[in-house]
């Protein structure tokens, strides 16, 4: 931008005062960051081994990547159009069938002795997952979301019902027996440096979370659609008296909501190394813990929130598996005691 | 006289089930500044929010440039080149003055010798430019939510109150900048502070109880202070 004079520069109009303004000073909010930092130190002396220690981090991050695949959509979805979608989970069930389908046939590539071979299984896999989850999630805000628009009651129902509904469909396409989803060649095993191992599958959850989360942010930070979607969340009305469309918007948001929620699924999948129609269950205890925690619509807390939820689940796990889950509603609750909207709250009108 | 730019006839607004406009009649020609007045609950707000389509109108008709936008959706009515400046002034406070101003200019890029005459009426936007909108004060937000409604050129703007909780000092420059605009674009401002909206209007309207109980030209009512005190009472002065 060419701007020959400064406003100091210029003198002010006649008759009319004088405004000191000063450069408002902008805090950037680094605390919550410090959380799963100080979480990690912390459990360090309690897990006492340093490599097991490293072990549980790097299994917790790979979790938190696969809470935050599918919580990512989740809060946006919340954060946009105050949609409460407890249907959520099936795309997870959804993706992870797709994915399993689609790797049946390249059962060559996920044997063979190739990482090329394998990832390439994979990617198809989970492209798959991801267009069928998401053309899923389109039908789905048409016929159950868009008619409850506003009505919380309505959609907590309806958006179970349609979790039931789907994992019954499941049961019919592919049967109601647990699968076994099993890990490509080279994905299995783990690198080992002395005495500590990274189990390789780990590795790549957390570097497809992380390209996800980067991409996500560039997207919310610099395109004119992500800026929209962050206007959204903040206030709808506006966005339209701008002259937006945010139906249109959210409609957006809820299929690439539904697909990373299919990404998600299948790498739990992976993860697990079986699969049941019920296997998002488990996920999205902790999902609908992340998103409270991080602040409703809000991506980046959502992604804190991932990390915190799962260092705390495991290393609970491993200390004192009996409080895993209670662990981290207590998480929640002291979270919301500090900051009532979150970690990150999100300016709603 | 040419064809109004903005016609209501009749127009009411249900709120759930309260019954807030109950026949509004309102209509503004091309150019100037009309500014509603009207005591507080008057019904003023939801006229605006009415003609943006924010509350649809339950019976009435609402036409502005020569076509019917009564019960339009909201993004159409803003397509129809009617911008608004909410009371809330409704600034998205996560992103920063330029953002604000990228998703308010729709239409095509923003247009730098615009930009450069928007920081003519408002110099502190492009001190704070690659600032939150959220961590600036009052005054900085209202001219933001004015910059922003005429990022592009409009028809016609809604202005809701802009001189509401606002230092006297920022209320002096907005007074200038609202001069020059009315030179491009016609205005409805809604203002309880009269001494603001009597230096600034052309035409007036009154609202009281949902209905447009007035309307005539701003001298008219400034020069007549037995239709002030009946028209508006004590409670404008009081208001600011
Ligand atoms: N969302 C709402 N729900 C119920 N009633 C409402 C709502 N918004 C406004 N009202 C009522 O409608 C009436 C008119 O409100 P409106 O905001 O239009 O008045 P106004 O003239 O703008 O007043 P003010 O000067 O206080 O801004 C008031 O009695 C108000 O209580
Ligand atoms: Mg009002």
């Amino acid at each position: 931008m060419s701007a020959p004079a400064s406003p100091s520069a210029s003198p002010p109009p006649a008759g009319r005062a004088v405004i000191v303004e000063t450069l408002p000073r902008v805090k950037t909010d680094f605390l919550p960051v410090l959380l799963p930092l100080g979480l990690a130190l912390a459990a360090l002396p309690l897990v006492g081994n340093a490599s097991t220690w490293v072990t549980l981090t790097v299994a917790a991050l790979a979790m938190g990547m696969m809470i935050y695949l599918v919580a990512s959509g989740l809060t946006l979805v919340f954060g946009l159009m105050d949609v409460l979608n407890f249907g959520h989970g099936a795309f997870i069930a959804i993706g992870a069938y797709i994915a399993l389908t689609v790797l049946g046939p390249l059962s060559g590539w996920v044997q063979a002795d190739s990482l090329g071979l394998n990832l390439s299984a994979l990617g198809l896999a989970a492209l798959a997952a991801m267009i069928g989850t998401g053309l899923l999630g389109w039908a789905f805000e048409r016929l159950i979301i868009m008619p409850v628009y506003g009505q919380h009651l309505k959609q907590i129902l309806i958006t179970m019902g349609g979790l039931i509904v789907a994992e019954q469909m499941i049961h019919v396409i592919w049967g109601g027996d647990q699968k076994a989803m099993a890990l490509p060649t080279a994905l299995r095993g783990a690198f080992v440096f002395g005495d500590i191992a990274l189990e390789k599958f780990r590795l790549l959850a957390v570097a497809v979370g992380l390209v996800v989360f980067a991409v996500m942010m560039l997207v919310l930070n610099r395109s004119k659609i992500g800026l929209l979607i962050r206007a959204g969340v903040e206030n709808a009305e506006m966005v339209e008296a701008l002259g937006y469309r945010i139906r249109r918007l959210f409609v957006g948001v809820f299929i690439v909501g539904s697909g990373l929620a299919g990404l998600g699924g299948v790498m739990w999948a992976l993860y697990r190394e079986t699969l049941t129609a019920a296997i998002g269950g488990d996920l999205m205890v902790l999902v609908f813990i992340v998103i409270i925690v991080g602040g409703l619509g809000s991506v980046g807390g959502c992604f804190l929130g991932s990390v915190l939820v799962a260092l705390l689940a495991n290393y609970t796990a491993f200390l004192v598996p009996k409080v895993a889950l209670a662990s981290n509603i207590l998480l929640m609750v002291a979270i919301l005691m500090w900051r009532p909207q979150g970690l990150y709250p999100v300016a709603k009108r | 006289m040419a064809e109004d730019l903005l016609r209501l006839e009749g127009v009411h607004t249900h709120i759930g089930q309260y019954h807030i406009l109950q026949g509004v009649d309102l209509a503004l020609p091309r150019g100037g500044i009309t500014v509603l007045l009207g005591r507080n609950g008057a019904g003023k707000t939801t006229t605006l929010r009415t003609i943006m389509g924010l509350w649809k109108p339950s019976a009435g008709t609402i036409g502005f440039d020569g076509r019917a936008i009564g019960g339009l959706p909201t993004p159409d009515i803003a397509r129809a080149g009617i911008a608004y400046v909410p009371e809330t002034m409704a600034v998205f406070a996560d992103l920063t003055v330029r953002e604000n101003m990228v998703l308010a200019a729709r239409d095509a890029p923003l247009d730098g010798a615009r930009l450069d005459w928007i920081f003519r009426l408002f110099p502190a936007l492009k001190k704070f430019w690659q600032v939150p909108a959220g961590v600036l004060s009052g005054g900085q937000k209202q001219m933001l939510a004015i910059a922003r409604a005429i990022a592009e050129p409009r028809t016609l703007l809604l202005i809701d109150e802009p001189t509401k909780g606002i230092a006297p000092a920022i209320i002096e420059a907005m007074i200038g900048a609202f001069d020059e605009l009315k030179r491009e674009t016609t205005i409805l401002l809604v203002e309880q502070n009269f001494r603001f909206a009597a230096s600034l209007g052309d035409r007036v309207a009154v609202m009281d109880d949902g209905r447009v109980v007035h309307r005539g030209a701003m001298a008219d009512l400034v020069a007549d202070e037995a239709l002030q005190a009946r028209l508006l009472g004590l409670s404008l002065d009081t208001h600011q």
